[in-house]
Formats: C-alpha cells, sequence, structure tokens
C-alpha cells in the first residue's frame, strides 16, 4: 500500500462515504478508515432515505440498494396520554418510477454504500480507529494516526466524516464541545414482524410499499423531542429522541420514554407480538445553523454529523451528510485538477458550494428553531393536550348545543395557555422560526 | 401513563433491553474510565438514568459506579460530564465494541 494519497476520509457513515466515492471515482487515490467491524456497524438512523441526494451520487442505486420500502403515506401525529390527533397524507402519485424516499436500515445499507467506494478504486480499511491528525511544521494536517501499529498515513487532504461525538477534530481543536442543550439522545428498537402483518396493520399494497409516521406532543414527556414509527420490510423502526439538556433537567431515562411510546394506546396494537431485535442509541445534533463550526483549514475539510449538518424541523442528516460529503469531495476534485494545493484558501470553496445548495439554505431558514423550541417547551405539551381535549368535545355528541362546545373549545385553549395574548405569541414566534 | 412530574420506571430490565444486540469486548482495555474526585458530581450521579444503556449504577456509600457491558459509544456520557472531567472517553479499539445488525 502506498503511503501517501490524494485524500484520507474518516468514517465510512453517508458522509464519508458519499466523498471516498465521489473522489475515487474521479481518478483520486483515496483511503478510507472506519473504526467499526463492517461501515454501519456503529451507525443509528430512523431510518428515511431521500433519494435525491444519493441519486446525484450513485444515480442506478435503485437496483442495488438494500431498500426496504418506499414511502407511500405520510403521518403526522400529535399525541397526548392517551389519544392521537393525526394528519394522514397517501398518494398512489408517491407509486413512481423513482420514488423519492425510502426506509432502510443502516447497517446493511452503510455496508452496501461502503461496497461502491471500494468498487470506485478507494483502498478501505475497517476494524481501525483514526486516534489523531498529524501535522507538518506549518501546522497544516497532512495525514492521520490509527490505533493500529505503523507509521502515520499521508494523504494530501484529510475528510472528517467521523459523525457527532467527532472525537479525532475535537481533540485537535478544530471545533468546540458539544453543548447538551445542542444534541438529542435518541433510542430505537427494531421490532420484527412479518411482511403480511405489516402490510395488514398499515394498510399496504405490497412488499415495497411503506409508511412513516412523526410523532409529537407526550412522546417526548414535555422535553423537546419527537417519536418516530417506520414500516419496514419485516420489522417495525419505533423511536423518540429528545435534547439532552432536557434529559438533564427531567431525569427521565430515554428507554423509559420508548417504553411509554410502546405502550401507548394509538401505537401498541400496530407493533403487537413483534420482536425486538435490537435497541440501539444514538446522538443527533440539533444545534442548527449557529453550530456549525469551522468546516475547512490547511489540509482538513468537515461533512455530515460533524459538521451538525442536520435539519430537524424536517428531519433530515443524512442527506445532508450525503451532500456535503459530495460537495467537499468536488472541491477537492476541482483543485486537483487546477493542480492546486488543499490549503485552507482553496478549500474555503467548499463552503461557497454549500451555501449555493439548499443545504445552506435550509440551515439558515430555520436557524432559530432550535432555541424557539428550547425556551418554549410548552409548544410541544400544551397543543397536543389542548387539540386532543377539542376533538374530544366536538366529536362526542350528547346534550350540549354546538355554540356552547365551541365556545368551550376555544375557552379550553385560551385557558390552556393563560390567555389569547400567549398564543398569539406562540403562532408569532413559530411563523418567525420558519420563515 | 405517568404524567412528566414524576420520573416513571423502566418496564423491562436492562440486561433483557439489550440482550439481542452484539458486541465484541475487549478485554482489559475499557474505552470510558472513571476519573474520580472527592465526591461524585451531579452530572456523573444524573447518569444513572441518562445512559441509554444502564451503564452506570449507584452502588455502596452512594458512589457511581461505571461497568460499560452494553455500552453502545453513543457519548451521552462524554457530553454530560465534559465540564467535571470526570470520564475519560475513547473509542474503543478499531473492530471492538457495539456491532448494530441493524441500526
Ligand atoms: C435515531 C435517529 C434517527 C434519524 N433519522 C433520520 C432519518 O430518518 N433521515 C435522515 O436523513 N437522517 C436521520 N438521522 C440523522 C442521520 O442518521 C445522520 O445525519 C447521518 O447518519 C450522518 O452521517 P455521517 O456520515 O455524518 O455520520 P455517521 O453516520 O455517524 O458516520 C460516522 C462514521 O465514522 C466512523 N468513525 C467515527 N470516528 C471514527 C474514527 N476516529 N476512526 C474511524 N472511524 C470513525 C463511525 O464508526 C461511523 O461509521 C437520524 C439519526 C438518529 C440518531
Ligand atoms: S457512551 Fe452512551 S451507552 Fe456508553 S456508557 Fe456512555 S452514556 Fe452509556
Amino acid at each position: 500500500m502506498s503511503q501517501h494519497f490524494d485524500a484520507i476520509v474518516v468514517g465510512a457513515g453517508p458522509a464519508g462515504n458519499a466523498a471516498a466515492y465521489v473522489m475515487a471515482k474521479a481518478g483520486l487515490s483515496v483511503l478510507q478508515i472506519e473504526r467499526g467491524e463492517t461501515a454501519g456497524a456503529k451507525n443509528v438512523q430512523g431510518a428515511i432515505l431521500y433519494a435525491d441526494a444519493l441519486e446525484r451520487i450513485i444515480p442506478e442505486f435503485r437496483d442495488e440498494a438494500p431498500l426496504e420500502r418506499h414511502v407511500v403515506e405520510q403521518r403526522v401525529w400529535l399525541l397526548d396520554e392517551r389519544s392521537h390527533t393525526g394528519m394522514h397524507y397517501r398518494s398512489d402519485a408517491f407509486n413512481e418510477d423513482r420514488p423519492n424516499r425510502y426506509t432502510i436500515l443502516r447497517a446493511p445499507f452503510d455496508q452496501w454504500f461502503a461496497s461502491k467506494v471500494r468498487e470506485a478504486g478507494a483502498v478501505q480499511i475497517t476494524d481501525t480507529t483514526v486516534t489523531g491528525l498529524v501535522r507538518d511544521d506549518d501546522n497544516r494536517v497532512i495525514g492521520v494516526e490509527t490505533d493500529r501499529d505503523g507509521a502515520p498515513l499521508l494523504a494530501d487532504v484529510v475528510v472528517l466524516g467521523e459523525g457527532v461525538n467527532g472525537l479525532v477534530g475535537r481533540r485537535a481543536g478544530l471545533r468546540p464541545e458539544l453543548d447538551p442543550a445542542h444534541v438529542a439522545l435518541a433510542v430505537k428498537e427494531t421490532i420484527f414482524l412479518s411482511e403480511e402483518v405489516v402490510q395488514e396493520r398499515f394498510n399496504l399494497e405490497g412488499e415495497d410499499d411503506g409508511v412513516v409516521i412523526e410523532l409529537m406532543g407526550d412522546v417526548s414527556a414535555g422535553m423537546v423531542g419527537t417519536g418516530f414509527l417506520y414500516t419496514n420490510r419485516e420489522s417495525i423502526s419505533l423511536g423518540v429522541g429528545c435534547l439532552l439538556a432536557n434529559f438533564q433537567e427531567t431525569q427521565i431515562p430515554a428507554y423509559v420514554l420508548l417504553d411509554r411510546l410502546k405502550a401507548h394506546p394509538s401505537v401498541a396494537p400496530l407493533i403487537r407480538d413483534g420482536e425486538t431485535r435490537e435497541y440501539v442509541a444514538h446522538l443527533i445534533p440539533e444545534g442548527g445553523y449557529d453550530a456549525i463550526p469551522r468546516l475547512a483549514g490547511d489540509g482538513w475539510l468537515v461533512v455530515g454529523d460533524a459538521g451538525q449538518f442536520v435539519n430537524s424541523a424536517h428531519r433530515e442528516g443524512s442527506n445532508l451528510a450525503m451532500t456535503t460529503g459530495r460537495l467537499a469531495a468536488e472541491t477537492v476534485v476541482a483543485l486537483k485538477h487546477e493542480g492546486l494545493a488543499c490549503s485552507a484558501a482553496h478549500l474555503a470553496r467548499y463552503r461557497q458550494a454549500l451555501e449555493q445548495s439548499f443545504v445552506m439554505k435550509d440551515m439558515r431558514k430555520y436557524r432559530r428553531l432550535p432555541g424557539i423550541l428550547h425556551n418554549n417547551k410548552h409548544l410541544l405539551t400544551t397543543y397536543p393536550r389542548a387539540i386532543s381535549q377539542a376533538m374530544q368535545s366536538f366529536l362526542r355528541v350528547d346534550d350540549v348545543d354546538k355554540r356552547a362546545k365551541e365556545r368551550r373549545m376555544l375557552g379550553q385553549f385560551r385557558q390552556a395557555r393563560g390567555g389569547w395574548r400567549h398564543i398569539f405569541m406562540d403562532a408569532l414566534k413559530m411563523a418567525r422560526a420558519w420563515r | 401513563m405517568t404524567s412528566s412530574n414524576d420520573v416513571p420506571v423502566p418496564t423491562q430490565r436492562m440486561e433483557e433491553r439489550l440482550y439481542t444486540n452484539r458486541y465484541l469486548v475487549d478485554e482489559g482495555h475499557p474505552h470510558v474510565r472513571l476519573r474520580r474526585r472527592a465526591i461524585d458530581s451531579d452530572e456523573l450521579k444524573s447518569l444513572v438514568r441518562l445512559c441509554p444503556a444502564g451503564c452506570y449504577s449507584k452502588v455502596e456509600r452512594g458512589r457511581v459506579e461505571l461497568s460499560l457491558d452494553g455500552c453502545m459509544e453513543c457519548g451521552t456520557c462524554r457530553v454530560v460530564c465534559q465540564a467535571t472531567g470526570e470520564i475519560e472517553w475513547s473509542y474503543p479499539r478499531g473492530g471492538f465494541g457495539v456491532a448494530f445488525k441493524f441500526g
């Protein structure tokens, strides 16, 4: 193995795989290093895969990738203790030749993506943890050290796709520590059922159609957080995540939230008699735009979760990981072709490419959301409860006249938030955060 | 269902919850270590409830103990105790630790 590469990529998640694939495909010599025994062994996702980001890298992925189901129906449920108020959107238009969203299981998916990276010509080593960056006398990053015996591995540029904990970059002082208010802890179970049962319970036509449900309200027990229930081919992914700072305040164990969710009357029948074959936990960066660290310097670039690229409002992460990975790789490839060094000044083009893409536009759009939710937790509890109460009085047929019912419903809303002024302010804040 | 005010209790033992997970234990090389102070900080104590794998427990005289069985390498304890310096956290050596089958 030659000891000097055009690029070293740390990590074989969606960000690292996208970066390594694009550079190798363009003819660069690439070394990719992953600490898991296989790619995906350490990785967790809901998981919804957004096709567009992957299609731009591997157009024919649908023929090969281990996909579970394509999403034909989206549900959003607002839970209180015993109810859910829901929005369902199902369309036959989602049964298209090139569906836009799929459910996946990350371990097999990452293994497949990593196999494509090898096919593209990159050298890939697993079972190996990168322990630090190597710098030259001018403080430029020129390679990495690993927990394997041997000399440091050298390259013109190191692409850090090391995920949310990002120890390598953190220890090297490239970015600050994670703030508990800017990171969520999520737990998830993969619950197995037969293919037929999944189809029956979710009204699905075939083995390829799927439903995804986003859960809000009581699922987070008053904390800033959400839950999800996604259908895979013969299993259901059920999970919940909340800000770590909120877990610290409430002292509620994350797995207790998951137990509550499994027992919720709206969820329990969907997973009944299922067999849990895995319980996992992972952090999600939720700091948004303002938490994005420095993304490039002399000889290094940051992609994916390590750079805080998650849009929590839309539950996007893997697509941002793939897109940042691709744009970083394209930057390096262009510099190579132009015969330019991977200096901080030249790598700044990566940031420019991000600014022009949907990535930074979306990150900036929701800039205010993390702060607003953190400081207004009632938005996630008061309203779901008030809505549930309103639905109850609306649907129950009794001897109360309809006008009196409407008055009572409005009164309950006002009471729930202590007056119309507060409700107006809440609406304003949310509208601003969404603008 | 419990209200958010009182802290509810788990319905399943942690060993059962983690039973189906796969690990390759690196005997003699714990990847997380406690650097004890005279008194355990509130942050460290909170990990008894916060660690999703139940690796932290309170034993005799209220001191917090760490047993890495079942650790999913999430990093929660690392982030929570970064300011107190009571935890030394690194990844397991390459190939060791948790190996998710589905993720
Ligand atoms: C519960 C949950 C649900 C989610 N749901 C969705 C969803 O439905 N849709 C979506 O798009 N996103 C979702 N996300 C977010 C998404 O999973 C992440 O944004 C995405 O995985 C980030 O990719 P990445 O490549 O940056 O990081 P990771 O996937 O974390 O990959 C990092 C890789 O680097 C390796 N690594 C780290 N350090 C080292 C080292 N020192 N040496 C060698 N290797 C190292 C790791 O082993 C890992 O393979 C979810 C996340 C969670 C936790
Ligand atoms: S890394 Fe996560 S699972 Fe492991 S001990 Fe720390 S909190 Fe527990």
